[in-house]
């Protein structure tokens, strides 16, 4: 009684961040507590805005492309292809079936990466180091399919608009199959760590909660609605891609609470590897290479022959352009790109080898010329790894954008951020903030 | 055009005098609708049976200085329904001169910030809002960045440690 | 650094110098100021595949007095640009400054109203990494440039005022 009536405790304000151990990214909150609870808390945001929607006005529909990529950094490739349907929405153009199918995968692929991030750097928060790493370890093997596909390992700018970049390499449905089986290794063991260890799901269990009602007047989607117990996810609802032919489920939780996330995400990238199977045993084949009577010969070859001189028969033979770095040929190029001329840049092998190749080019990339959408605006949506992410754009029939304007899946979930802390203790704060998985790039563009 | 979809036609009905223009471009519903009328257009999308928006999935505006539209801007309000799977924009136009609209709040929490951030960029003034302030711009910036007439490289001095931030 | 009084002769502070040089350069500590993109890269190199350990730098640090390196990684923004100065200010000496990424360095594609051009002009730098992010090998490049230029300085007081104006790379 006594030792009760002589600790008092004084409202005391803190300021966690804006750079902080546990933030990945940088936010500030402002806390005021009782003790160790908290009893209010002021979220503020900013420290990354970059002027996306500024930049995209400025320059040609091309140019924006990447700058998409660094909207949500962690799943580059899912922003790309929102932005890229948001302009063939407003062109109103239909890409091929095989591209449909290479964004699908992209895009899971893309969504795993991001979902191991968030569940490792949420792990390491509550000091599991070792299920980080394991995460990691296996981005990497995703990372190595992306660097494989487009040549980069972050930003990616691997969408044109009315197609993809480029076709999938060779060997590329084995090379994602061998890290498909090394991910779900992983994940067991990541789960063996996690999923039953009472110091984490002590942690997590009740944590951070929200009710349903208030995540959906929040605007919530993503993992942490379906935490929720509501099942909403752009590629069910309102299916682009090829999402409507292949099988998956939409797991949910049920009571809101950091857990429910955790195991959400797990759930879910087992459903995108069951989704990138798929895919990749359903993707209409095509010709890969005209055969020339086995005259091909890589380009680098040629070129290392002819500067030795060696250019005897040289003519007889045809240059093997590689599909992904050095330009694409024609049959496969058709294959995973719209036939528009005035919207998709040729393959390169035309614009190298013919007049009307070049000119296609030039008209489409020079400043003033450029695809122009008819006037109008349109409203695009994609499931991104955090939730639903739109791009709102409007056109003046003029080669640039008028408006681009991204609706960020975090920035509602952070809107909320002081809902979920508020009456919990401070060590509580940190875990739940990671069960957000803030992207900067998204939340303040 | 084909026919009308079920929110343009409730819409029309409830508020026929204040609608001033529809229209389904690309499969969006639109509806441009007076300023006075917004808040009870956003009622009847959240509460009446047959529309059920109770997602308000964003919301931002456009400046429209550098076409012949007037007036000159437009704050664009998108919404979501879960049961019927429908999306519907409704688009409020606003004068320069007069920058005001009311705040959805009191309807949806979340409204919060993407009205700051409406605020920030634009310098839409939303009555009723109960914290209206910069969220991604800090509090010595000058102008609002995404209105046409800013340049886009228009640097501002770096503010000292210290300061307000 | 209290070692004026040793600096008598010339053969005992390059001798010193030496030493002192060689253990920092394996014992970086490093404040991972992480804002943007380029925080992914700064992950991977963490993590097992790159394993930055290995050039004895894999602890982070996050208190700035205890640290030694700076690392800057991701875009700044007018908003951050107060708290990097902050940061920067409360390191002790000696430190060094690492721009990760073309952000820091230049500002990188975003000239805009809200993003510092290159951190350079708030704070001294001493190695650029570029590349939007960079990768994995680029940092590791980085950082082999960073310890030759650490055991390379003088911890004697006629040179120490140099440590953290002169550029590398
Ligand atoms: S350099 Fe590129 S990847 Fe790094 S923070 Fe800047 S934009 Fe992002």
């Amino acid at each position: 009684m006594i030792v009760e009536k002589a600790i008092k405790t004084q409202p005391m304000v803190i300021q966690l961040g804006p750079s902080h151990p546990a933030m990945h990214g940088t936010i500030k909150i402002v806390v005021e507590l009782d003790g160790e609870v908290v009893t209010r808390a002021d979220v503020e945001i900013g420290y990354l805005h970059r002027a996306f929607e500024k930049h995209c006005e400025e320059g040609t529909y091309f140019q924006a492309i990447p700058y998409t990529d660094r909207l949500n950094y962690v799943s580059p490739m899912i922003c790309n292809f929102g932005y890229g349907m948001g302009v063939e929405k407003l062109l109103g153009i239909q890409v091929t079936e095989r591209c449909e199918f290479i964004r699908l995968i992209m895009s899971e692929i893309s969504r795993v990466s991001d979902h191991l991030t968030s569940v490792g750097a949420s792990a390491m928060e509550l000091g599991a180091m070792t299920a980080f790493l394991y995460m990691i370890k296996a981005r990497e093997f995703f990372w190595e399919l992306i660097e494989a596909a487009c040549g980069a390992r972050v930003t990616v700018a691997f969408v044109r608009i009315g197609g993809v970049k480029a076709d999938l390499p060779e060997g590329f449905g084995e090379k994602a199959r061998r890290a498909i089986s090394e991910v779900r290794q992983t994940l067991k063991e990541v789960d063996g760590l996690l999923t039953k260890n009472p110091i984490f799901t002590d942690r997590m269990q009740g944590v951070g909660a929200i009710t349903t009602a208030d995540a959906v007047s929040y605007g919530f989607t993503g993992p942490l609605l379906r935490a929720c117990g509501v099942n909403y996810d752009v590629r069910k609802y309102q299916p682009y891609h090829v999402y409507d032919r292949l099988n998956f489920d939409v797991p949910t939780g049920s009571n809101g609470d950091n857990y429910d996330r955790y195991l959400v995400r797990m759930q879910e990238i087992e459903q995108s590897l069951r989704l990138i199977e798929q895919a990749l045993a359903k993707i209409p084949p095509g010709p890969i290479n005209v055969d020339l009577e086995g005259r091909v010969m890589a380009a680098s070859e040629m070129t290392d022959r002819g500067k030795l001189g060696d250019t005897q028969g040289l003519t007889d033979y045809r240059a093997f352009l590689s599909p992904n770095l050095q330009g694409m040929e024609k049959s496969r190029y058709q294959l995973n790109n719209t036939t528009d001329k005035n919207v998709a840049l040729p393959p390169k092998e035309s614009v190298y080898t013919s007049i009307e190749g070049l000119m296609n080019h030039f008209k489409l990339v020079m400043l003033g010329h450029g695809i122009r959408p008819p006037q109008g605006e349109v409203y695009s949506a994609v499931e991104g790894a955090n939730g639903e992410f739109g791009f709102y754009m409007v056109s003046d029939g003029s080669d640039r954008p008028y408006r681009v304007h991204v609706r960020a899946p975090c920035f509602p979930l952070m809107a909320a951020l002081h809902r979920m802390i508020e009456g919990g203790m401070v060590a509580d704060i940190v875990p739940t903030f990671g069960s957000i998985n803030m992207i900067g790039g998204e939340l303040d563009r | 055009m084909t026919a009308e979809s079920i929110t343009i036609r409730r819409l029309k009905e409830a508020f026929g005098s204040h609608i001033r223009e529809t229209h389904a471009y690309r499969g969006d519903d639109t509806v441009v609708i007076d300023r006075e009328a917004l808040v009870n257009v956003a009622t009847l999308l959240k509460q009446d049976a047959d529309l059920e928006y109770s997602f308000l999935i964003d919301i931002t505006a456009v400046d429209y200085l550098k076409t012949d539209k007037a007036p000159r801007f437009e704050v664009v309000y998108h919404f979501f329904s879960l049961p019927h799977k429908q999306r519907v924009r409704i688009k409020v136009p606003l004068a320069a001169d007069d920058l005001e609209i009311d705040s959805l709040v009191p309807l949806w929490p979340g409204a919060n910030w993407y009205e700051r951030e409406v605020y920030d960029m634009f310098g839409v003034r939303f009555r009723g809002h109960p914290n209206l302030k910069r969220i991604l711009l800090y509090e010595e910036f000058e102008g609002h960045p995404l209105r046409k007439d800013y340049p886009y490289n228009k640097r501002q001095p770096i503010v000292k440690p210290g300061g307000n931030i | 650094m209290g070692l004026g009084n040793l600096s008598i002769g010339g053969m005992i502070t390059t001798r010193l110098d030496k030493a002192i040089g060689w253990a920092q350069k394996f014992s970086i500590f490093q404040y991972p100021f992480i804002t943007a993109c380029c925080g992914m890269e700064y992950m991977a190199v963490a993590c097992s595949h790159y394993d930055i350990d290995r050039f004895g730098a894999g602890l982070p640090r996050f208190s700035p007095r205890q640290s030694d390196v700076l690392m800057v990684v991701g875009t700044i923004s007018h908003k951050q640009a107060p708290i990097l100065k902050k940061i920067y200010d409360q390191m002790c000496e000696p430190k060094w400054v690492v721009a990760f990424g073309v952000c820091t360095c230049t500002g990188g594609f975003y000239d805009n109203y809200a993003t510092v051009q290159g951190i350079d002009t708030i704070i001294p730098v001493d190695v650029y990494i570029p590349g939007c992010p960079p990768r994995p090998e680029t940092v590791l490049d980085g950082l082999i440039k960073l310890q030759k230029k650490i055991a390379g300085e003088a911890v004697a007081p006629a040179n120490a005022g140099a440590t953290s104006t002169s550029m590398d790379v």
